[in-house]
């Protein structure tokens, strides 16, 4: 992160080299080679050279994952009501979702409805990082608790891509309680029988790992995906000796036990099919 | 006469009770006069002791939401051990996660609290230096959360109600406790515990730091000591991230919503117990007294229940946190579902492995 970056830090931008750049080229992180934008968006933007995995926004993702103008979307237009009325150094938290709204053209940090994968009807519930990254609030766990309670009605599966960087301070303590709530509504579909499929994107962290990410009967991971619960820097302050290579990474997630597989972008959907199918009773 | 109500030693005055320690130094000179020169000073002290409650009285009614922090914090409130020994008879500690440790953060066993036999599921800070380090400042490892829900699953398996004592600044970030999946541990309590088939009661002694306090904390009541707080992220934390600068901790306090009055206006807790004059650390007994009265209360309330019922409630409660606008948000989901039904009709015909109920 650059001084400049650092900055204007406002703790939703975790790591601003992740978001493609803007312009007709753009660097890579993993291979710092420069790639031409289309060449990489047609590739899922996933690196051509080595498949470093670009964060994408919850429209691109549908795009990618969904058949074809299959995604039927719920709740598209429910905004927060601020329960706290939040400010914080000359700005509001009302101000911040009405510009993070323009940047993403999202009305917040999730998106679900009803699709369809390769043919399979599914619940699909996706997060922005384009969003106050993709951070949770009332709204995010409200929506996220009526999809799953969609796939117990509807008897779908019920998949999630996970992107975030945890619960949302504006929204303080309401927001601790979308982790209980979006949990029990996870426990409800397991009791039911019903399938979910968590799919871990770069990053998942915070309160949101430690709540409905965690809960997947299958947990599939993108590679270099950052997956964690506390911040690196918390760790860093805390425990003060410098963290090991590859911390906190899909890989990292997979090696001690907490993801079943690590899929690359372009067979995403292929896996989730599979196991669908695996699952069907 | 006995000091009852400013029982606490003179270092132990917060920096908003200069007034207060003021008071307390006064009395302690007309003492020193009185037992040296015999003079009769129980009247003036009387005044002065007035005085003081009289101040207690005034700090306490207005404190702000950093001065509450500060209180959840005191080096003198009563602990989960102080809990242990004071209201729950014959407790019976329950050590270990049976996969890979007994971390001493967290405190489960068996034992009574009036004449209810419950599970006691608690977070503990330590007294003294050895203790704390030895419970690691209450900030739980990932083994903490999963012996938590062990002993949960024992005591629903022979219906024995659970009581959460929540005071942790957070589940403990370092290396180890993510290599175990501090996330997950925390992520499979809130689900489990929001389905266990028994009456759980949460209450936040002191710190309720974020979804470290949250892992034990998912139940049938949640309810909050006076000068608890309850928070999704530090007020340091916050300060450091939102103001970009950690000492700005009493604008992010006061932002964050977090004392226990304001929570009960979110509609996230329950109730509030109150705490003795001055707060938990200067009178521990009436204290204790009040959470022992709030647990069995509440307990005869939630066994009335019929446990189908009971679950059905927990599950509503959850649900309905952040949900402020309720009905328009109901109505808005209905007419959702009314659309997506329509919309599915259309795209049916695709639909071959598993076909949608519509
Ligand atoms: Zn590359």
């Amino acid at each position: 992160m650059g001084k400049e970056a650092k900055s204007n830090w406002d703790g939703f931008s975790l790591k601003p080299r992740r978001e493609m750049p803007e312009g007709l080229w753009m660097g890579c992180p993993g291979c710092k080679h420069m790639l031409y934008r289309s060449s990489v968006e047609k590739n899922l933007s996933v690196c051509p050279e080595c498949d470093y995995h670009f964060r994408i926004g919850a429209d691109v993702r549908i795009k990618h994952l969904a058949d074809e103008d299959s995604f039927a979307e719920t709740l598209g237009d429910l905004t927060s009501s601020d329960p706290l009325g939040f400010k914080f150094r000359g700005t509001t938290y009302k101000q911040r979702l009405r510009d993070d709204e323009k940047k993403s053209g999202s009305k917040e940090a999730i998106r679900i409805g009803k699709a369809f994968i390769k043919g399979r009807g599914v619940v699909l519930a996706v997060m922005d990082p384009n969003f106050l990254m993709g951070s949770m609030g009332s709204v995010v766990g409200e929506k996220f608790s009526i999809a799953a309670e969609m796939a117990v009605e509807e008897k779908l599966p019920f998949v999630a891509i996970c992107c975030s960087g945890g619960a949302r301070m504006h929204e303080g303590v309401v927001s601790l309680g979308q982790m209980a709530k979006t949990s029990a509504a996870i426990a409800r579909l397991d009791e039911s029988g019903g399938l979910f499929i968590s799919v871990l994107t770069d990053p998942t962290t915070g309160g949101v790992t430690a709540s409905f990410a965690m809960l997947g009967d299958c947990t599939i991971a993108e590679p270099g995906a950052m997956i964690g619960f506390a911040g690196r820097r918390t760790i860093a302050e805390t425990i003060k000796i410098d963290l090991p290579e590859g911390f906190q990474t899909a890989e990292f997630m997979l090696e001690h036990g907490f993801v079943d597989m690590i899929v690359h972008r372009k067979d995403l959907r292929n896996e989730i099919a599979r196991l669908i199918d695996y699952c069907h009773k | 006469m006995p000091d009852t109500v400013n029982n606490i030693a003179a270092e132990d005055h917060l920096d908003f009770e200069n007034d207060v320690a003021d008071l307390d130094r006064q009395m302690k000179e007309l003492r020193r006069l009185t037992s040296i020169k015999g003079i009769d000073y129980s009247a003036e002290t009387r005044r002065l002791h007035q005085e003081q409650v009289a101040q207690l009285k005034r700090i306490y009614s207005n404190l702000t939401p950093w001065q509450t922090v500060q209180v959840a914090r005191h080096p003198k409130r009563p602990i989960l051990t102080d809990y242990l020994h004071l209201m729950v008879k014959d407790f019976r500690e329950l050590h270990g996660d049976r996969s890979f440790g007994n971390d001493r953060a967290i405190v489960t066993g068996l034992g009574q609290i009036g004449r209810e036999k419950v599970l006691i599921v608690g977070q503990n800070k330590g007294r003294n230096t050895k203790e704390k380090v030895a419970c690691n400042f209450g900030c739980p490892n990932p083994e903490g959360y999963r012996k938590a829900m062990a002993k949960m699953k024992f005591a629903e398996k022979f219906g024995i109600p659970i009581v959460t004592l929540i005071d942790t600044p957070g589940a403990y970030p370092g290396i180890g406790a993510e290599e175990r999946g501090q996330a997950q541990a925390i992520a499979v309590n809130l689900a489990q515990m929001s389905r266990l088939r028994v009456p759980i009661i949460c209450i936040v002694i002191g710190e309720g730091g974020s979804g470290g306090a949250l892992g034990i904390g998912v139940g049938d009541r949640l309810a909050m000591l006076e000068f608890a707080y309850y928070s999704v992220i530090s007020p340091e934390g916050c300060a450091a991230i939102l103001w970009r600068d950690g000492s700005q901790a009493p604008l992010a306090a006061e932002a964050l919503k977090l004392t226990s009055k304001d929570i009960l206006k979110l509609g996230v807790i329950d109730a509030v117990i109150p705490e003795p004059l001055g707060g938990a650390h200067r009178n521990l007994h009436d204290n204790i007294y009040n959470v022992e009265q709030y647990i069995i209360k509440t307990l005869r309330d939630l066994k009335r229940t019929k446990l189908d019922n009971l679950l059905e409630n927990r599950y509503k409660k959850l649900r309905s946190i952040g949900a402020a606008s309720s009905e328009k948000l109901r109505r808005k989901t209905q007419a959702a579902a009314d659309r997506i039904a329509v919309a599915l009709q259309a795209i049916s015909p695709r639909s071959k492995k598993v076909p949608a109920k519509v």
